[in-house]
């Protein structure tokens, strides 16, 4: 049950072109609304600006007795750019923790397959799995890559790749998990997050080898909650689900990948 | 000072208070009902219902505008008969005013709609002649007296005891014309404003941001538009009337009773707070107390227009 609070930002870094990490002091929220890695925060950016901002959850948990959140985000309009420019102190008015996140349970060997700013909610999932992912992550050049070393800490194994070859391999997201299945495919599930046409092709590839997978969905959102049925994403069996409230976790077999 | 008397009377069915969430942006209030009381509210109105199950519109559904936003949503929803067999029974439990909101492909639906309804015991039932983002039936129904007339008669003549409500487009020369066929095909209240049909694009893409192209806009950015409509409405139309169209906060709502409705509906608003409707409810309490204000109802039509 999602609920409304306000939170302090406790931390600010940049960590990247346009990419700042925040570090938000989290309260009850945790405790009540945590359901798993890839759930989502949903931020009112200024009074001038209607709609919240949805942004998913990096990492959360409790450091020196105060439970915290941590957000990645990209500016990408006035929104973001609003708050960007919130400074450590301020607070932020925040719906939390709001969606489904990944299925994970304990124990389980997970495949993460990032792209770009869909990599940051997969680092609670490598946190989840306790240094016994792998991730294949991937960024348009090395001067956008984020969380690298966070990343290199979390997991067993993890590969890069760039669109122009100027970090890792030169090459996509998916062509990364083919490359770790073809050696082994001994994966509980492949947990991806990243553009669509991104989510489609590890879709493509998780499906070619019989390996579950789990995207997580973005979509145009209003009231995050279920509500409006603003955010729709089509299915394969023509229904319609919701990213807010049925996501932004889907099984990747259960998304219509061509509408 | 006594306390105020916070409650309204629209078309016979009593409100406890004049807050209403409006319909498409409440659910079946099961979402916000996590937040907060539903019993809170004065009524709701429940998301817009159709004869059939609607898949609605293909994302992007939503668009954000200065102040205000897009949709095309497209009346998804699961039919007439789950929302009575589902959903109903949990409304009709709260101590609040169950509004049903109907959109027909053709008068006759609207008709076999309101037996239904009426027959489960819903409050009241808004017709929705005015959808922007439906072809068949929806806005043709709120652009033309003839049609919204012969609309209101199918609905008046199903709904047996249940009043109903006909829900006015603002895409109108004259909205007041619509407003009197309504009312004289018998509509017992009035409701207006749907959302404006408004567009936005995306100039890298060239690709308006909604898949539809166009949608409804709503938000703080209407709520001028939307009290002038009603000012007219009230002026020229004997019927009560629950006025909507960006009202976000306690002072807008006092507007909008001020310029002749009876009860004043919030939508986006609660995007942007949850708490919203709670908040009106309460700061509206507080306006009324602070300005000697008895009842909340003596403010409705209170305007002092200029005369020229």
């Amino acid at each position: 049950m999602p609920i409304q609070r306000d939170c302090t930002l406790v931390a600010k870094r940049q960590v990247g072109p346009n990419t700042w990490q925040f570090t938000l002091e989290a309260g009850e929220m945790l405790a009540r609304t945590r359901k798993g890695p890839g759930q989502f925060l949903h931020i009112a950016c200024g009074h001038s600006r209607l709609l919240r901002r949805p942004i998913s959850v990096c990492a959360c948990g409790e450091a020196e007795g105060a439970a915290f959140l941590s957000i990645v985000f990209e500016v990408r309009g006035e929104g973001t750019a609003w708050l960007a420019h919130r400074e450590v102190g301020d607070t932020l008015d925040v719906l939390g923790l709001l969606g489904n996140g990944f299925a994970v349970t304990p124990g389980g060997r997970y495949l993460l397959a990032g792209g770009g700013i869909g990599v940051p909610p997969l680092y609670g999932c490598a946190q989840f799995a306790q240094g016994k992912a792998t991730a294949v992550l991937g960024f348009r050049e090395a001067g956008r890559a984020i969380l690298l070393e966070p990343f290199a800490k979390a997991c067993e194994d993890v590969f890069l790749y760039t669109d122009d070859g100027s970090l890792g391999k030169q090459g996509y997201v998916a062509d990364g998990v083919r490359a770790v299945l073809d050696k082994d495919k001994n994966f509980t599930a492949i947990l991806a997050c990243g553009p669509k046409p991104m989510l489609r092709g590890v879709a493509e590839a998780a499906g070619e080898y019989g390996v579950p997978c789990q995207v997580s969905l973005e979509e145009r959102m209003a009231c995050g909650v279920g509500a409006c049925l603003g955010c729709a994403v089509p299915m394969a069996d023509g229904s319609m689900k919701h990213v807010c409230k049925d996501g932004p976790v889907f099984d990747a077999q259960e998304v219509d990948w061509n509408a | 000072m006594p306390e105020v008397d916070l409650s309204v009377t629209l078309a016979g069915v009593r409100l406890k208070n004049p807050i209403v969430p409006v319909s498409g942006t409440f659910g079946f209030g099961e979402e916000y009902g996590q937040f907060f009381d539903l019993e809170a509210l004065g009524g709701l109105c429940v998301k817009g219902l159709t004869l059939h199950p609607r898949n609605g519109n293909p994302p992007p559904r939503i668009a954000e505008t200065p102040m205000g936003m897009l949709n095309s949503v497209g009346l998804q929803n699961p039919g007439v008969d789950a929302f009575i067999a589902r959903e109903l029974p949990r409304l009709q439990a709260l101590d609040t005013a169950v509004i049903a909101n109907i959109s027909g492909n053709t008068p006759a639906e609207y008709g076999q709609m309101c037996e239904k309804l009426s027959q489960a015991g819903v409050d009241m039932i808004e017709v929705n002649v005015s959808c922007p983002n439906v072809k068949a039936g929806g806005l043709a129904y709120g652009t033309r007296p003839e049609l919204c007339a012969e609309v209101t008669r199918e609905a008046k003549a199903h709904a047996g005891r249940t009043p109903v409500m006909v829900k006015l487009s603002p895409n109108v020369t004259d909205i007041v014309t619509i407003a009197k066929s309504a009312a004289d095909a018998g509509a017992d209240a009035l409701s207006l404003i749907n959302t404006l049909r408004g567009m936005r694009i995306d100039p890298e893409t060239r690709r308006p941001i909604l898949r539809m192209n166009t949608g409804g806009l709503s938000g703080p950015a209407v709520l001028p538009v939307a009290l002038r409509m009603v000012w007219e409405v009230h002026s020229a139309v004997d019927l009560p009337i629950l006025g909507m169209g960006g009202v976000a906060t306690a002072r807008d709502a006092v507007e909008m009773l001020l310029a002749g409705a009876t009860a004043v509906g919030m939508g986006s608003a609660i995007f942007a707070d949850p708490m919203a409707p709670v908040k009106a409810v309460e700061g509206l309490e507080n306006w009324c107390e602070s300005h000697g204000i008895a009842a909340v109802r003596e403010l409705t039509g209170g305007v002092k227009p200029w005369e020229n």
